[in-house]
């Protein structure tokens, strides 16, 4: 019987929650925040721009490079003394650690807009960039991508929504075509590394390769983690495949090209650009030449010569892999502001879908989706433990660098030595 | 199935290293009853600082053997110093505290290490100095490198010097004698928080040889390496029965030999298109010898997990765990 | 809470915690909506470790896969309200279906353990809980059910006729964005769980819960049918996962399987282990704690940082987790049993034990 009054006390709290209910919710106002990039000072007004990245967990050397690519093109900016509606610009970057889980994605995303950032240029993974982009896009505000290769984010139909990377679907195609082209291989074999970036690219050069003719061996995988893949190599290598596929990071590719060499396996290995490093060199030691990636814009070291030399006085080490992505982006982000004379993301949302930007990585316009238009890809050689460019494949055609060169002469032209100064961009 | 041999040289050296690193687990197990979370931690804090040593050493024109000792010399100390804090600090005040109070300190002691790693180390994934010629042998269609045949047998040479350690010295008396009754081991003149520090600290001392093994086998060292080693170490102990060290061995060459031959085999045998009514009833998905395979190597570790839970269900001590029952 | 009619002292002290409670939402949101959705996940966490006491906290049984329950509410919802299969059925069709199925995977893993004991339960639960989510991970391929690594997206919000819960609309003069009205949803049913959890620790099935955590054998002499009431315990643990996970599927839009991790369990674990094992308010506090704690952290590491030193010596989210690292070691240190232990754990501390 004792019990039995609980709920009689839990209906009281149902009653009292019910009766205050109305007269309660009158007090606390829902205040507009205030506190935002209002301007503080009469002369100078400051902008946001946020830029989120896992700084913590598996990839954070990866995150760590995309926000200083953001860094980078900010302190640009400030040093270049913009004036928006003729009043000195300070832009400040606010960036934020996403873990590379959604959920606390979607947090940061909300103190993002809560902070009224003017514009994003983040998330690095398509995983928490994809949720995330229904918050900032709620919050009309601008959204752009340097690493994001999933061709979902783009297809929700969103309109806040850019990526200045290649999707998937663009780089697939074009690294596999390479390989139909100049290694003519009868048998493939495909791997990844189960995660939505290495299944997503994975999938396309299959489906490339298979509409070639080529037959394809069932798809192994292993996860973001995985340093061993003797076993799954052991079962490839039976099948004697031509080429051998890995969509994947650095951190798992090295291993993996490390211990098909100790196998003997003789095939031409290709990757994609999440594995489109110097880093192979180091972790796959010799094994590592010869070693065909292809990344999704123009690479790192063929980079605009004035964003190679800022990041490396800067930051004291060299990029990674999509710091000019996220550098180009945050430099449009900042164009665009220029260009509507508004900070206000509203008004300059136009301009920014229009804009025509020369940049790090090459020219970037967008498309309706808000994509990169005819995105440029790379396809690399490890050769001498650096990656070195063989082809940039433009429009569905591949060129050397010198027709490419020819071909833009605007762009910042790759020159041949990736090491050596490119051609700067203006 | 000329695959067979390559496959079982995969899951053997995998295996010696999961082994490894069980022994540490199973030997604190073993004396207070504990799952020391951060052990794995403890692994990765050894490939660091061997890293550390076989960088620095790499140019100097030593023979690669003599570095790898001086790398395995250096993370030893590191380990044991770490070992040793981590039962003071977290473990030894809660001796006494419920069960799963040690375990929230071991995930706390885990976050910490890996992220003071993240500090001292940096976040990129470290690439060990391919300083090893690393010769292969062939057998017959299989390939087998030095360094395989280097961890299969440091790690049988140190269960076998555990086990003498544990069995035939005075102090693995007092070990023993402690996991049997920590009061009356006191009462027998067992200083019984020296044992258990020592449990601890050699512990973590074949933590840092597992970790040299892992960085120089693999090439490579992370701050979050140390997690996913930890966990498939801990299910080989487990699996072999924790607490027993022939058992962390078993447990280990078992758990390396079944993600080998699981990955290697359990794709095909479950590709739908070989079986002769399936296949027709799959119809155009299997056409022109494309697969419709229900398990491939993307089910790795779930191959390990079932074959675990298996073994459990059926012994629920594990392989060779002693008869356990739970004192009130 | 005994049976007696609340004194007026009693009842203006609820009115106010409810008055609070409703009132919170502005007041966070007043400092950012992004506190709102904090909020919300801590709530969702609470949901969890609610559940999660009763596998561990009630019957003792250490579950370290418990998030799997979670994965299969979620999925469950986001299959059935998305247009990955261009089903839209109702929320409050498929949240029964979700703790329907929850349920069921945990008698699955509830019944071939039964024997196992203590760290053996531990790790078959883990392998468990990784089980689940390598499927959803893989079960893209051969067919396609659950989208494998890309995750679902587009998830339909809980919507009642016309009115949506991710939009924002206007009542009483108020503006009620989305993240507040989830706000108020979970509230409900944190309510309602909180009222199902207090009326189970008293009940017949809640003593025999503890008798079994304290002696299973003497337990079985007395009566109790182990075996039906240990999976009773899971079953209950993991449908109230279940419906948590289908309301994390809505809120969140997008669900996809790093969301189901095994740190995830280990969160969860650790929220209701240092909050006190068995005791409800305990666990509440526990998972509050854990849930803002990170967050609260993240906003002020930097300015505090930038106040001592002038500039930033430590990473922030480097620095963010040390802190947390540091925060469990030293509660389990000093509160062994948990910050609010249960009266009757705390009075077994002081004995047992070998």
């Amino acid at each position: 019987m004792n019990h039995l009054r609980i709920p009689g006390a839990v209906v009281a709290v149902a009653a009292a929650l019910a009766m205050i209910g109305c007269g309660k919710k009158e007090e606390p106002k829902p205040v507009a925040p205030a506190a935002a990039p209002a301007p503080a000072a009469p002369e100078v007004i400051t902008v946001k721009i946020g830029s989120v990245a896992p700084l913590t967990g598996g990839i954070a050397h990866l995150g760590k490079d995309n926000e200083n690519g953001v860094r980078l093109a900010i302190d640009e900016a400030n040093a270049e003394g913009m004036k928006i509606g003729g009043k000195a610009v300070k832009f400040e970057v606010m960036s934020e650690d996403d873990q590379a889980d959604p959920k606390v994605g979607n947090t940061v995303a909300q103190k993002l807009v809560d902070a009224k950032v003017a514009g994003v240029v983040g998330h690095l993974n398509s995983g928490t960039t994809i949720p995330a982009s229904a918050i900032y896009n709620q919050a009309g505000i601008p959204m752009i991508s340097g690493s994001a290769t999933n061709p979902a984010l783009t297809e929700q139909g969103f309109k806040t929504v850019f990526r200045v990377v290649g999707r998937d679907d663009q780089q697939g195609p074009a690294v596999a075509n390479y390989l139909l082209t100049q290694k003519k291989p009868k048998v493939a074999a495909v791997i990844d590394d189960a995660t939505a970036y290495g299944e997503g690219l994975a999938n396309e050069v299959e489906k490339t390769l298979k509409a070639a003719g080529v037959q394809v061996l069932p798809r192994e995988k292993g996860t973001d983690k995985t340093v061993d893949w003797k076993a799954v190599l052991t079962k490839i290598k039976a099948k004697k495949p031509d080429v051998v596929f890995y969509g994947g990071m650095d951190a798992t590719g090295g291993p993996l090209l490390k211990q098909a060499r100790e196998l003997k396996i003789g095939s031409v290995f290709s990757f994609g650009d999440g594995a489109c490093t110097d880093k192979m060199a180091e972790l796959a030691g010799e094994a590592a030449e010869g070693l065909i990636c292809s990344q999704a814009g123009i690479p790192v070291q063929a980079a605009g010569k004035r964003f190679l030399e800022g990041y490396k006085a800067k930051f004291n080490i060299d990029p990674i892999l999509y710091s000019p992505f996220t550098y180009d982006a945050a430099k449009m982000l900042v164009a665009a502001m220029q260009k509507a004379d508004s900070a206000d993301p509203a008004k300059y949302l136009p301009a920014l879908a229009a804009l025509d930007y020369n940049g790090a990585s090459g020219n970037v316009q967008f498309d309706a989706k808000g994509d990169r238009k005819d995105a440029e890809m790379t396809v690399f050689t490890l050769k001498g433990g650096k990656i070195t460019p063989l082809a940039i494949i433009k429009g569905g055609k591949s060129l050397t660098l010198d027709e490419y060169a020819a071909l833009m002469p605007p762009a910042p032209a790759p020159a041949a030595a990736p090491a050596a100064a490119p051609a700067p961009g203006k | 199935m000329e695959t067979l041999l390559q496959q079982i040289i995969n899951g053997l050296t995998t295996g010696s290293v999961y082994a490894v690193v069980a022994l540490g687990y199973t030997m604190v197990y073993g004396v207070i009853q504990l799952i020391n979370f951060a052990h794995g931690e403890v692994v990765m804090i050894g490939a660091m600082v061997a890293f550390g040593v076989i960088t620095g050493l790499a140019g100097s024109g030593l023979p690669a053997s003599m570095i790898v000792a001086a790398g395995v010399l250096a993370a030893v100390p590191a380990c044991m110093a770490i070992g040793y804090s981590l039962e003071r600090v977290a473990y030894r005040p809660l001796r006494h505290a419920p069960r799963l109070a040690p375990l929230i300190t071991a995930i706390g002691m885990s976050i910490i290490l890996q992220h003071v790693a993240l500090l001292i180390w940096g976040r990129n994934p470290l690439a060990f100095p391919q300083i090893i010629a690393n010769p292969t042998v062939s057998i017959g269609l299989a390939e087998i490198s030095a360094v395989q045949i280097a961890i299969i047998l440091l790690s049988f040479l140190m269960m076998g010097g555990l086990s003498w350690f544990v069995y035939r010295t005075r102090f693995g008396i007092a070990m023993r004698a402690t996991a049997e009754n920590v009061q009356v081991a006191g009462l027998m003149g067992i200083n019984a928080d020296r044992v258990i520090a020592a449990t601890f600290v050699i512990g973590a001392a074949l933590g840092a040889v597992a970790g040299v093994m892992f960085g120089t086998y693999y090439g490579i060292a992370h701050y979050t390496m140390g997690f996913t080693l930890g966990l498939k170490a801990f299910s080989a102990a487990v699996l072999g029965g924790i607490g027993n060290l022939p058992g962390a061995m078993v447990g280990g060459l078992l758990l390396g030999l079944v993600e080998a031959l699981g990955t290697g085999y359990i794709g095909d045998l479950t590709n739908l298109c070989q079986w002769p009514v399936v296949d027709a009833w799959l119809g155009e998905r299997c056409a022109d010898g494309a697969h419709f395979i229900l398990f491939g190597s993307n089910y790795q570790d779930v191959f390990a997990f079932v074959m675990l839970i298996l073994v459990l269900v059926f012994r629920p001590s594990g392989l060779l765990g002693e008869r356990v029952s739970e004192r009130a | 809470m005994k049976g007696r009619v609340l004194s007026r002292r009693e009842v203006i002290g609820l009115v106010a915690i409810a008055a609070a409670l409703l009132a919170l939402p502005f007041v966070l949101a007043s400092v950012g909506t992004a506190w709102v959705r904090i909020t919300n996940f801590a709530v969702l966490f609470v949901l969890l470790s609610l559940g999660l006491n009763i596998v561990v906290g009630f019957a003792g049984l250490l579950d370290l896969g418990y998030i799997a329950f979670y994965a299969v509410g979620a999925y469950t919802y986001a299959l059935l309200a998305s247009p990955h299969f261009n089903v839209h059925l109702p929320f409050w069709v498929i949240l029964p279906i979700g703790a329907g199925l929850a349920c069921t995977a945990g008698v699955i893993l509830g019944a071939p353990t039964l024997r196992l004991r203590g760290d053996y339960l531990a790790i078959v639960t883990l392998g468990f809980g990784e089980i689940v989510r390598i499927f959803m991970n893989n079960l893209s391929n051969p067919v396609n059910i659950t989208n494998g690594p890309k995750g679902i997206t587009l998830i339909d919000p809980f919507r009642i006729g016309d009115f949506s819960f991710s939009a924002r609309s206007e009542l009483f003069g108020l503006t009620f964005s989305g993240p507040i009205k989830y706000y108020y949803l979970l509230l409900v049913v944190l309510l309602c769980v909180i009222v199902i959890n207090l009326r189970l620790q008293d009940s017949r099935i809640g003593r025999a819960w503890v008798a079994i955590r304290e002696d299973e054998i003497a337990a079985k002499a007395a009566g109790i049918n182990t075996r039906n009431i240990k999976l009773l315990a899971f079953a209950m643990g993991a449908s109230f996962g279940g419906i948590a996970g289908g309301m994390f599927s809505a809120i969140q839009a997008f669900v996809s399987p790093e969301s189901f991790i095994l740190n995830e369990s280990i969160m969860v674990l650790a929220m209701v282990v240092l909050g006190g094992m068995g005791n409800i308010w305990g666990v509440i506090a526990g998972a509050l704690l854990l849930s803002f704690m990170p967050e609260v952290l993240r906003y002020s590491v930097e300015p505090m940082q930038k106040a001592l030193f002038g500039r930033m010596l430590v990473d922030p989210e480097v620095l963010r987790m040390l802190i947390f690292g540091f925060a469990l070691v030293l509660t389990m240190r000093f509160r062994p049993a948990g910050l609010w232990p249960e009266t009757r754990h705390r009075r077994e501390m002081s004995e047992n034990r070998r």
